[in-house]
């Protein structure tokens, strides 16, 4: 950035470099959302293959995370569960996300009566705590991945509303937006165009750090039996698979909760650096 | 003082009314006629009839409610489909064990979250300082039901220190399990000491306690220390919350007779008026906990109340 016009990206991407942390957790996120695309080309062996004779085998050079109860490849199988955590933490973020932020803006931007009823039913879904209010869901929707989406969206939600609510409040009566206002801009123009890329940086911060919360409270739920269903290569169910055999095959514990572990890492990490770099309090 | 506290106590009111909706809604929100469900699949028409009957379903829902929140107050929660025993007797036999352990798990985090971050903030920028962090985010991204598992495998299979699971009273089952649930709002704890106690750190009063020659560490202990507590303490209150939430996977995972295990096996064998009775003891719980921080922090720092 010598002579060159400092453009908001360039800023952005100067403060992020710095978190060399971030850095690696963004190179590992992208080489990990790689093999999830790739998994079928990647993985060694086929993640439902069931060999009897390889039963719970020991990690070895044909299978570098062993085999579990069904002699299938458990590396192979985290490969392709990573599709699965990868999907379910994304998409339950998106939509907890976008209507978040709609549900959001609006409460800001008309206040009144519609404010008070939107906060309050956010302050109803923060009386429950998220697991139980997924798990109350689940039990009304019946067990399954879809449903899992849904729970785990609904107690998004709240936050986005009010992360967005709060910028909303102080942009509506920033000098641009009044401006915008004085010479004719509509209520919807005001609040798409430009108020709501002002919230933005909030939400996407939140956004990488929700996924990671996301992919462990979609896996808890699976390891209790209210996810994804067996034979399904997903990592919370094949760890309750393998709570049966703990001090007889310890690879089928260790290896499924290191990828969790180290998806959400990163998840955490890159968001971490993106605060840093986007949050104006944070130098 | 005692008008912010009035205000504060009236304002739950609204929020309680729509849980115990929430709570009572839980039923009729159940896909197909709750009396079919609770009789089960094979029970005849003339059973079903009954059974409607006997829970008030034929009734306008407004009466419902009524009766519900009437039944609330004397402590009849319903009976299990289950075990048709008392809801309430259920719960009251669980009850202990999940504040036992929420406590304790809730003890440790806060001296090892209020350590880490407070080592953090001392030797800022230090490799201490990275250290603590590094733990800190590694407990915020580590699944809660695999750390049970690990720990199981190491101190109660291999190293046979701690029973693998289940309580019967003795302390040692309560080491594993506590330290599980704790970890991530330990980790949570360390974060929020850290900042508290750099925004601290940055008072005028501290440079005033440098300039005029107290030394480092009295600084650090006596002047930083405690002020950065203050937004800690409220902090404990809300992360009791989140503890509680937790302890439905890790007493699953320990086998602990607890509500959150009860609760999973609830949902398992579809005992509605059980889960029905338990969304509601959460909530009511929750919102309880943070009316206790609002009033705590209220005390501690008095701008609060004149808003």
């Amino acid at each position: 950035m010598d002579q060159q016009t400092i453009t908001p990206f360039g800023l952005f991407w100067h403060k992020f470099k710095q978190r060399k942390t971030a850095l690696v957790a963004g190179v590992f996120l992208v080489l990990l959302i790689a093999t999830a695309i790739l998994a079928p080309y990647v993985a060694p062996y086929d993640p439902f293959a069931i060999d009897y004779n390889l039963s719970m085998m020991p990690p070895s050079p044909e299978h570098l995370a062993g085999t579990d109860v069904y002699g299938r490849d458990i590396l192979s199988r985290i490969i392709h569960g990573s599709r699965i955590s990868l999907t379910v933490g994304f998409t339950s973020v998106l939509v907890g996300a976008v209507v978040g932020v709609t549900l959001g803006l609006i409460s800001g931007f008309f206040g009144g009566i519609l404010d008070g009823l939107i906060m309050r039913t956010s302050d109803v879904l923060f009386a429950f705590p998220g697991i139980l209010l997924a798990i109350a869901i689940v039990a009304i929707l019946g067990p399954g991945l879809v449903n899992v989406v849904v729970a785990v969206s609904v107690f998004s939600m709240p936050t986005f509303a009010r992360i967005v609510r709060g910028s909303t409040l102080s942009l509506k009566e920033s000098l641009y937006v009044r401006a915008a206002q004085s010479v004719g801009a509509s209520r919807r123009r005001l609040m798409f165009v430009h108020i709501l890329p002002g919230t933005l940086s909030g939400v996407i911060v939140y956004f990488t750090m929700r996924i990671g919360t996301s992919i462990i409270t979609a896996a808890s739920l699976s390891f209790l039996g209210l996810g994804a269903q067996p034979p399904t290569p997903e990592w919370g169910a094949m760890l309750a698979e393998s709570r049966d055999y703990i001090g007889v095959a310890d690879h089928m514990t260790i290896f499924p909760g290191i990828a969790i572990f180290l998806t959400v890492l990163f998840f955490n990490l890159f968001g971490d650096g993106l605060r840093a770099a986007l949050d104006p309090k944070i130098k | 003082m005692i008008r912010f506290f009035l205000k504060r106590c009236l304002s739950m009111i609204p929020v309680l009314f729509v849980v115990s909706i929430l709570a009572f809604a839980f039923v009729h929100l159940l896909p197909g006629d709750p009396a079919r469900m609770m009789a089960g699949q094979d029970a005849d028409p003339a059973t079903i009839e009954l059974l409607r009957q006997q829970l008030g379903l034929d009734r306008p829902l407004p009466v419902q409610y009524l009766r519900y929140i009437g039944n609330l107050c004397t402590g009849d929660l319903g009976m299990s489909l289950r075990t048709q025993i008392p809801v309430f007797d259920e719960i009251a036999l669980r009850y202990m064990p999940t504040m036992l352990l929420a406590m304790t798990g809730m003890a440790w985090s806060v001296i090892f979250g209020v350590f880490f971050g407070a080592v953090a903030a001392i030797y800022s920028g230090k490799w201490q300082d990275y250290l603590a962090m590094f733990v800190s985010v590694s407990g915020i991204s580590v699944p809660q039901f695999w750390l049970g598992l690990l720990l199981i495998q190491l101190f109660a299979v291999y190293l046979g220190w701690f029973p693998v699971a289940g309580y019967t009273g003795k302390a040692s089952e309560l080491v594993l399990p506590s330290i599980t649930l704790g970890a991530t709002v330990a980790a949570i704890m360390a974060r929020f000491t850290l900042s508290a106690f750099l925004d601290v750190l940055s008072e005028e009063y501290i440079s005033t306690a440098r300039a005029k020659g107290v030394a480092e560490r009295l600084v650090m202990w006596k002047h930083a220390f405690r002020n950065a507590l203050i937004p800690v303490v409220t902090m404990i209150g809300l992360q009791f919350g989140f503890l509680l939430g937790g302890s439905v996977v890790v007493e699953t995972v320990f086998a602990w007779p607890g509500l959150g295990r009860y609760m999973i096996e609830a949902v398992a064998v579809r005992d509605y008026p059980v889960l029905q009775a338990l969304l509601l003891l959460y909530s009511f719980h929750f919102v309880f906990i943070n009316l206790l921080v609002d009033m705590v922090y209220a005390l501690i720092n008095p701008e609060i109340r004149y808003e």
